[in-house]
């Protein structure tokens, strides 16, 4: 029996599950619930007359189907849309407050709540299921004026800038699953740079999904004020489970003149097992507005878990000078699915946009790199280049490279550029001769080709990001 | 647009004389076309450019019946003098002549088809359309081991007597195995404001060799679609040439079905645009067995508010093992309201292939033009000879000497 379970866990490191009895809203998507979820969160009006223009919106929506990996259809109305662990009615002052059995579950991700903050230097927000659970390093931040804080907290307490900035660069009316964001979302962060200030930290956000059926619902903000900086770094690990999880945050940057923010992400959702089954579906809308002159937004990420990721974190350079940058490196191995890239929006004069996408694919999977490059008739000497390489490990994987590219202004330059290719015979049996095994000969050589992207993210991630690039190809050689 | 349909169909059924068979192939199409309707933007193929509106913009309302049973002459004025050919003469979408004066006649088959290929693709209902309302097909089978001695001219001509209308044209060429075919498609269009939908089967057998060159120079309103289909069997190879520049719009769609290995398939286009035209070229190049090989060359010189669009897609079946698969677009946009869009696409399930594409799109390269005014030419001229240069690369993939030769004098590149 036990060795039954340990040989479950073997597959996924993360996959285990907290027995908080969990404080759910009614099952089914409706407008009760939408009042359900801004009534039990406090809201004011205005928020919920927000969502419900949001919800009206989503009743016309369909859901789009033009994506390379289907999925069987999801039932809306079989989902939770609000659960809270119970203990957290009343929030925690500080973290002795918390739920030990939570406190042990972050324990065993390795997240910095307790000792490890003050060695690594992190801020943590961490989200257990759909409430944020403590808020730290707030003393640092406070000093220099930037807030950081979940968005429920925001939405009490900064008011003005939640209302100014929600929904600006992902409208309600957009696509079905932002929408559906829109009408029923939780709990995210929400950060605010004032002027001039230079984050002095990685602020970083674990999500952790956790109660069966629970369709995470994250919404985040970001807002780099004239001439801030902020690094921003996400990761994620969810428990084992069978059914699938639908998981469809927003993510909304915002920066204002000479600001630049740096947004990570290491995502490790539950893949599903080796046969397909189970899995998280990561439709994720990411969105960055370079509003203000000069300013600047770049995406990195690392792509190695859930099911069937869906996402393109995009960039509009609506300020002149503005740059946006995109690193991706995207790993599907046995039944996983990937569709994802960027677009980059040129409206601003002399807009620079860089794209290095890195794609590997092993087992039975499907991964597509899917671009949108568009210059328009305003944006004069802009620039774009685009590089996105493809590595395929087996015959029954595959991988496709879809990019758009619209060239409105003659005055600038679009270079595209797309490879696939295997891992060489040749590096490998040099490799081999020198000691390593197969395996890790594919792990190095496989780091070696992300290496433009890992070099990217910030120390504390980069670390884990190899070792994940590793974990993630095990048992697709061979 | 349904009842014109119904009622010009019926009327160009009753003045032809096809079979009951034909017929009802015909009816199917037409059925097909009427459930699909013009392809619009909402599909993918057509994202970048819309027919159904581009039709209903400079068209407006269509005429679909066209009468072969009128009589047209032949001007033989319009014959390329510099090089001996054997010619077809196609007149509003109806075969004129077919003259194969350079040939051993007994290495040719010359036939009309009964049965046409049902092409069920609802992506594409142009195809349908074709089928429902093309005249006889006329199929062309080159006997086993026979080569053209000479280029075959494809004249297809549009003359003042069709406007407003659709016209549909159809051919077939079989190339048995190890026969080879020079086929140069030169339009001559002296109408305006017609919708002329083309579609060119090729059946390549095993190491046949076929060589393509689609020439659209002269300048003219009309709008057109043009659907090659080359299936490949092992060894053979394929050469298209694609040189588009006079019609209002126009979209080349080639696709080419690699199904024997060592079979490869070559695809080179030229748009130069200006004014308001509107150019599309769209390559699809399936990898379907092992050891085939494709290359994609196209190059675009856009002026004016014109706009050029490159869609390809190279596709690599899980058992088309060490594939080699090539896709290059570039383009110089000379007008701020010139436009380009690429669609470069790779769709991979095998993983000993090698495939690779770029795209890029921007200005002529202001250092080389100062260096060539440097040199005392005039900046006009300096443009000039950096555009001929950056097409000339691609005139110069044509591996026939003689109608490169040709054709670089009809283009006016040397």
């Amino acid at each position: 029996m036990r060795d039954k379970q340990i040989e479950n866990l073997k597959d996924y490191k993360y996959g285990f599950s907290t027995d908080i009895e969990s404080f759910k809203a009614p099952k089914g998507l409706n407008e009760e619930v939408i009042r359900f979820i801004s009534n039990i969160k406090k809201e004011p009006d205005w928020l919920l007359q927000w969502r419900l223009k949001a919800f009206e919106r989503l009743k016309v929506l369909k859901e789009p189907d033009w994506q390379k990996p289907k999925y069987p259809k999801i039932d809306y109305q079989d989902l939770y849309y609000y659960s809270a662990p119970k203990s957290f009615k009343e929030k925690p002052k500080n973290l002795e407050d918390l739920d030990p059995k939570l406190l042990e579950t972050y324990k065993k991700l390795g997240i910095p709540l307790q000792e490890q903050k003050r060695l690594n230097g992190i801020a943590v927000d961490a989200v257990f299921d759909s409430v944020s659970v403590a808020t730290t390093f707030k003393d640092t931040l406070t000093e220099k004026g930037i807030i950081f804080c979940s968005i429920s907290e925001a939405i009490q307490k900064y008011p003005d800038l939640v209302r100014k900035y929600l929904g600006s660069v992902i409208p309600i009316t957009d696509h079905f699953f932002a929408t559906l964001n829109s009408a029923v979302f939780t709990d995210g962060s929400f950060v605010y740079i004032p002027p001039n200030v230079k984050c002095p930290m990685e602020l970083s956000t674990y999500f952790r999904i956790n109660a069966s059926d629970t369709g995470q619902f994250e919404r985040t903000l970001i807002i780099a004020d004239k001439g801030s900086y902020v690094s921003y770094l996400e990761g994620c690990t969810a428990p084992m489970r069978d059914e699938n999880q639908l998981h469809a945050a927003n993510v909304e940057l915002i920066a204002l003149e000479d600001a630049e923010i740096k947004y990570s992400t290491v995502q490790n959702w539950y893949p599903g097992d080796k046969d397909g089954k189970g899995g998280i579906y990561n439709f994720v809308t990411k969105r960055g507005l370079c509003k203000g002159k000069n300013s600047k937004i770049s995406w990195t990420q690392v792509e190695t878990g859930s099911a069937i990721t869906w996402k393109y974190p995009s960039c509009i350079l609506k300020g002149d000078n503005s740059i946006g940058e995109f690193y991706s490196i995207a790993i599907t191995n046995n039944h996983q699915k990937a569709d994802t890239g960027t677009k980059m929006i040129h409206l601003g004069k002399n807009t620079k946009s860089k794209i290095i996408s890195k794609g590997i694919s092993a087992g039975k999977s499907d991964m597509t790199y899917r671009g949108l490059v568009d210059i328009s008739k305003n944006a004069s000497n802009s620039t774009n280049y685009t590089q996105c390489d493809s590595l395929l490990m087996g015959n029954k994987c595959g991988a496709h490279t879809v990019p758009y590219i619209k060239n409105k202004n003659s005055n600038s330059n679009i270079a595209h550029e797309a490879t696939t290719s295997k891992i060489s015979e040749d590096q490998l049996h040099y490799c081999q001769q020198r000691g390593l095994n197969q395996e890790e000969a594919v792990g190095l050589i496989v780091n070696g080709f992300c290496k433009e992207v890992l070099q990217q993210l910030p120390m504390e991630f980069a670390v884990e990001a190899q070792k994940l690039v590793g974990i993630s190809l095990e048992g697709s050689v061979g | 647009m349904e009842q014109k349909l119904k009622t010009d169909f019926d009327k160009f059924i009753s003045t032809s004389n096809f079979s009951n068979q034909e017929i009802k192939l015909k009816k199917q199409a037409l059925d097909n076309f009427l459930k699909n309707g013009f392809p619009s933007r909402k599909l993918e193929n057509w994202k970048f450019s819309d027919i159904n509106q581009i039709i209903q913009k400079n068209i407006g309302e269509l005429e679909f019946y066209n009468d072969y049973n009128v009589e047209n002459k032949i001007n033989d004025d319009i014959f390329i003098k510099e090089i001996e050919h054997n010619k077809i003469v196609i007149i509003n979408g109806k075969v004129e002549r077919l003259s194969f004066e350079y040939e051993e006649s007994d290495k040719i088959n010359l036939t009309t088809l009964d049965n046409f290929n049902q092409n069920s693709n609802d992506d594409n209902s142009l195809l349908s359309l074709n089928n429902s309302f093309s005249n006889k097909i006329h199929n062309i089978l080159v006997k086993k081991n026979y080569s053209f001695k000479k280029p075959l001219i494809i004249y297809q001509i549009t003359n003042e007597k069709v406007s407003n209308t659709n016209i549909n044209f159809q051919l077939n060429f079989e190339l048995e195995e190890n026969s080879s075919i020079k086929i140069i498609n030169l339009s001559d269009d002296n109408s305006e404001k017609n919708f002329i939908n083309n579609l060119f089967n090729f059946n390549l057998s095993k190491s046949a060799i076929l060589k393509n060159y689609k020439i659209d120079k002269k300048s003219n309103t009309n709008i057109k679609y043009d659907y090659s289909s080359i299936t490949q069997k092992e060894n053979s190879i394929s050469e298209t040439f694609i040189f588009s520049s006079g019609s209002e719009y126009i979209k080349n769609e080639v696709s080419c079905n690699l199904e024997g290995q060592y079979s490869s398939a070559f695809i080179n286009g030229i748009h130069l645009l200006s004014k308001n035209k509107h150019h599309e070229i769209r390559t699809n190049t399936n990898h379907l067995y092992e050891n085939t090989k494709s290359y994609q060359l196209i190059k675009s010189v856009i002026d004016d508010s014109s706009k050029s669009v490159y869609q390809g897609k190279i596709y690599v079946d899980s058992k088309a093992q060490k594939t080699d698969g090539y896709q290059l677009s570039k383009a110089v946009l000379l007008n701020e309201q010139a436009e380009f869009n690429a669609k470069p696409e790779l769709e991979i399930y095998a993983d000993d292939v090698k495939c690779s594409h770029g795209s890029a799109s921007g200005s002529l390269d202001e250092d080389s033009i100062f260096y060539l005014m440097s040199r005392g030419l005039d900046q006009k001229t300096a443009k000039e000879l950096l555009i001929s240069g950056f097409l000339l690369d691609v005139v110069e993939k044509i591996t026939d000497e003689e109608i490169k030769k040709l054709l670089k004098n009809m283009i006016g590149l040397s």
